[in-house]
């Protein structure tokens, strides 16, 4: 930008720039070392959350996967578990000790390894520059030093599997007094300190992306490219990182206070307890104050989620639906209100602490006040297909899927954040259905359609369609198999994190339901191993990719080349003239941002 | 490994390389057909598929229903008063999210199969509306305005004071384990200090013996005994972790928090024996189950409540032995001929007791 307005001639703009170009490129010579491992290119940043998002989402699948067979199949053994898990899995049978470290893993790594670490991270360092007009980021430096610091988090958090006591199995909110005490439970012992540590890593690491994020986008936007200009991914990238920025530390506060109780004979979250035959000395902590500090980030965490997810999803279906997203601006202000709410909400998790009541009610009416922003979201997407002209790929169908999800388990939202029905269905199976469905799975839609989409544009190759499909239909059908049925669990009062439910005579009528379930993920883990096989088959033999827009989208990613280069653009960065959404508009499939607005054209 | 698990892993990886060389094959044919043709061919076909799932899922919503609605506790009254009010919020709940739920799936799949790509439609330019949006911005901010209005209404009168006349127990979690307390004739619970627990000299609630109120109550983790048509208010601690009394026929929960006491009341409606007519299954019991995960034996935190008449309660409660006296038997009075006379009537000397 700066270049541009220092430099009156177009032609010498050009020349000038090309040139700066080659000098560039001479004097950094890219290594193997600089240019796939200690990078600073956003768009290889974005590889390695993506891959690295990737690899944990396979090993946190995996553990449902395998105390799944424990739920659906109590009274079995299976002799290869033993082989994979030894002593964790005694004759084949998953102890109770393995299964809660499973199941707490499996919460930890899927929301922050896989659905913020490996979502947000890929996306907003792939997405914000290109779609801005931007070269990289406004630090590359600490973009490195964000993946790195969640590379680090994420060995830490993969070795605290591997230590004698069993990694940490509280359950992944973490909750004191469990998680501040060896004596509770063995996973809270060396356990818990990697989980924290671990944790404590990804914090920075978000810190340092998010703040990343939102210098890049209110700064570094190219000429022409106004707020109201920019693709809804980026609005929802912003408001990401603006979540995540304000949460986080204080997540990190109350980590910090917790590893205070656990090694340092504070009380802050300790007060009264008798374990392992003996009294402690804590007296006057409050075990629910770490829950609201928990809560104030876990709140916000499943909109740092599920907001990318939804920026993901609208760019997609407006491109493949080959109409404007509608109402771009109730798009935007929905996303503001949702992250404004996110804040105001935290203690509609806690509505059987015995809390005061009215507090309370007040968190029921600020929680259920999402649900209008939402409902805004969703009629505006059923009204960005109505009338379009649907081209069915991958990318449109994940994002079809995604609002059908989002339907489905924002609507059971409803009941749970009501506090009078929370009474009864809180921590039972209607609260996994509704946010597997809602933040998990839904999550990952938005994912798969983000990676089906921008595939071309990461790796200048496309991913096979038809594997795309069984993976898309195999994944939406089995999802709604295995979380609609949890819904009538949940409704039988059926609690969650159970080992097994033989013993009870008020929750053992479901076996041949639980039996069902845990069929089904499996034959979901499968296919989803088939979307990651896909997805590096066609890294190297994918059909390649043979014009710049292969979707005849209207977005500034498209304008780079094929495969673009550190600095996205070889020339000049476009300037923009227009909204990201001109598609169909005055009987043209799509005007691209950069085209200038002609004066007989009509305003949108 | 076993064989079963090799097979299996051979059949899965057969699976994949004949899906992984269909779909080779089929891009090859994509590409001898032409990019159209073979894009015309696999848009209408997940097209037709969008449809096709709609019908297929509701049937299946259906078919789910039947199977498994007769399992949930929704067919059966609720074994408290409050639970009838979340039983009623539920209705109204599943009513409305019910019409917003069908709508918007029918118009996703049926708008996804309608406007599928043909080189003859054009896609209608239209960037907003104000009167659509302004329309679903208050419809469901009325609809919410419904059901935070009930919500609520039903919320204070759950979360609101127990009668006087309620009955007073006291239930404390433990890993694993649930220990309730009543206050016995006098009705005050006698003062406690979790420093004083001493599970070898049966003290597990670390009660103070020196305090008079203390010698009546009884302390037992047999089950929690409620009666029928009286208010119950309980009063709830943890020893160690968190834990949460859970009641699902009464749909009642509340956390049991170390350190923080807390309560929950209701009025239970149906006798034990009540509800096993009720639900025809002659095994039935209403459970406790803890709520809030507590440790690797968080699923056998298991206790058992037993609702039953006045009279009956009146006859369990005079056979229960104060906890006092089995922990100081020589001041039992039914083992007076044994001991010493001299000493009934003296205040009991405090024993080793830790003051707050």
């Amino acid at each position: 930008m700066s270049n541009e307005a220092t430099h009156g001639h177009p032609e010498v703009v050009t020349t000038h720039e090309a040139h700066h170009d080659e000098h560039h490129v001479h004097h950094h010579k890219e290594t193997f070392i600089t240019k796939y491992v200690f990078s600073q290119d956003h768009k290889m940043i974005a590889r390695q959350f993506l891959i690295t998002g990737m690899a944990w989402a396979i090993i946190g699948g995996l553990m449902s996967v395998l105390f799944r067979l424990q739920l659906g199949y109590p009274d079995q053994s299976f002799p290869f578990l033993e082989d994979i898990l030894g002593r964790w899995a005694k004759d084949g049978k998953i102890t109770a000790e393995s299964y809660y470290a499973l199941v707490t893993m499996h919460g930890t790594v899927l929301v922050f390894f896989v659905l913020t670490g490996g979502l947000s991270g890929t996306f907003a360092n792939f997405l914000i520059p290109l779609q801005i007009g931007a070269r990289d980021m406004a630090s590359p430096f600490l973009n490195m030093l964000s993946y790195w610091f969640f590379f680090i988090a994420s060995v830490i958090m993969f070795s605290s599997l591997f230590v004698q006591t069993g990694p940490f199995s509280g359950g992944w909110t973490a909750y004191p007094p469990l998680s501040a005490l060896g004596e509770a439970s063995p996973g809270s012992k060396v356990g818990m300190d990697l989980w924290i540590t671990s944790m404590a890593l990804f914090v920075v690491s978000s810190l340092l992306g998010g703040l990343n994020y939102i210098a890049t986008i209110l700064n570094m936007r190219t000429k022409g490219m106004s707020m109201t200009r920019m693709p809804l991914t980026i609005w929802a990238l912003f408001f990401t990182a603006v979540l995540g920025v304000l949460s986080f530390p204080v997540l990190l506060s109350g980590f910090i206070l917790l590893l205070f109780d656990r090694h340092a004979g504070t009380s802050f979250y300790l007060d009264s307890i008798y374990i392992g035959s003996a009294a402690l000395p804590n007296e006057g902590g409050s075990a629910i104050l770490y829950q609201h500090l928990f809560w104030f980030l876990g709140h916000p965490e499943v909109y740092i989620i599920i907001l990318p997810a939804m920026g993901i999803v609208s760019e997609v279906m407006s491109v493949n639906a080959r109409k404007p997203i509608f109402g771009y601006m109730a798009m935007v202000g929905s996303l503001f209100a949702i992250a404004i709410l996110a804040f105001l909400v935290w203690a509609h998790h806690m509505f059987v602490t015995g809390m005061n009541p009215f507090l309370g009610s007040v968190f029921v009416l600020l929680t259920l006040l999402i649900a209008i922003p939402s409902a805004i979201k969703v009629f505006n997407w059923l009204t960005t297909i109505w009338r379009g002209n649907i081209r069915f790929t991958p990318g449109m169908m994940f994002s079809l899927g995604f609002v059908s999800l989002f339907i489905s388990g924002g609507l059971t939202g409803i009941f749970l954040g009501n506090s009078a029905l929370d009474i009864a269905l809180h921590d039972t199976y209607f609260v996994i259905a509704h946010f597997h469905i809602v933040m998990g799975v839904a999550g990952f839609f938005g994912m798969f359609a983000g990676i089906y989409h921008w595939f071309p544009k990461m790796f200048g190759r496309f991913l096979n369609n038809t594997m795309a499909y069984i993976h898309f239909w195999v994944t939406l059908i089995g999802s709604y198999l295995i979380f609609w049925p949890m819904h009538y669990e949940g409704l039988a009062g059926m609690p969650r994190r159970y080992l097994d439910y033989t013993n009870w005579l008020s929750f053992n009528q479901f076996d041949g339901l639980n039996k069902f379930i845990s069929t089904v993920a499996m034959v979901v883990f499968a296919v989803q191993l088939m979307f990651i096989f896909n997805f590096f088959y066609s890294i190297f033999k994918g059909r390649r990719v043979t014009v710049k827009n292969p979707w005849g989208s209207s977005t500034l990613e498209w304008t780079t080349p094929i495969v673009a280069g550190h600095g996205n653009w070889p020339g000049e960065i476009p300037e923009v003239h227009r909204w990201a959404y001109d598609y169909s508009k005055d009987g043209r499939e799509y005007i691209s941002q950069t085209e200038p607005v002609t004066p007989d054209e009509k305003p949108h | 490994m076993s064989t079963t698990a090799i097979l299996l892993l051979a059949i899965l990886g057969l699976g994949f390389l004949i899906t992984f060389q269909i779909a080779k094959a089929s891009e090859y044919v994509g590409v001898l057909k032409g990019e159209k043709k073979s894009f015309e061919q696999s848009n209408r076909v997940n097209a037709f598929l969008m449809v096709v799932f709609l019908v297929l899922g509701l049937i299946g919503i259906y078919w789910c229903h039947e199977l498994f609605y007769k399992k949930t506790l929704l067919p059966f009254p609720s074994a408290s008063d409050h639970g009838e009010k979340i039983d009623s919020m539920m209705f109204i709940t599943i009513a409305i999210t019910g019409v917003v739920f069908f709508i918007t799936q029918i118009l996703l799949f049926w708008f996804a199969y309608k406007y599928q790509h043909s080189d003859k439609r054009k896609a209608l330019f239209y960037p907003h509306n104000t009167n659509w949006e302004i329309l679903w911005t208050t419809v469901p901010a009325i609809a919410l305005c419904v059901l935070v209005g009930f919500g609520l209404y039903y919320w204070y009168q759950i979360t609101g004071n127990a009668p006087e006349k309620a009955l007073q127990v006291e239930v404390t979690g433990k890993q694993f384990g649930w220990i309730y307390r009543y206050p016995g004739k006098d009705n005050v619970y006698g003062k406690k200090y979790y420093k004083n627990i001493d599970e070898s000299n049966n003290n597990e609630l670390g009660i103070l013996w020196d305090d008079q109120y203390s010698h009546d109550d009884i302390v037992t983790t047999e089950a929690l005994y409620l009666v029928k048509g009286q208010p119950v208010k309980i009063n709830i601690f943890s020893r160690d972790v968190i834990h949460d009394v859970g009641l699902p026929h009464f749909r009642m929960k509340m956390d049991a928090v170390p350190g923080t006491p807390t309560t929950m009341w209701f009025t239970p409606q149906y006798t034990t024996e009540e509800m096993r007519k009720i639900t025809g299954n002659n095994n039935f019991e209403y459970e406790i189950a803890c709520d809030q995960m507590c440790g690797n034996g968080h699923y056998s935190m298991r206790g058992v409540v037993k609702v039953v008449t006045q009279s009956e309660f009146i006859l369990w409660r005079a056979r229960q032995k104060a906890r006092y006296l089995m922990v100081f038997p020589d001041r039992d009075p039914t083992n007076q001929k044994a001991v010493d006379t001299t000493k009934t009537g003296t205040a009991p000397p405090p024993p080793v007791a830790a003051k707050r």
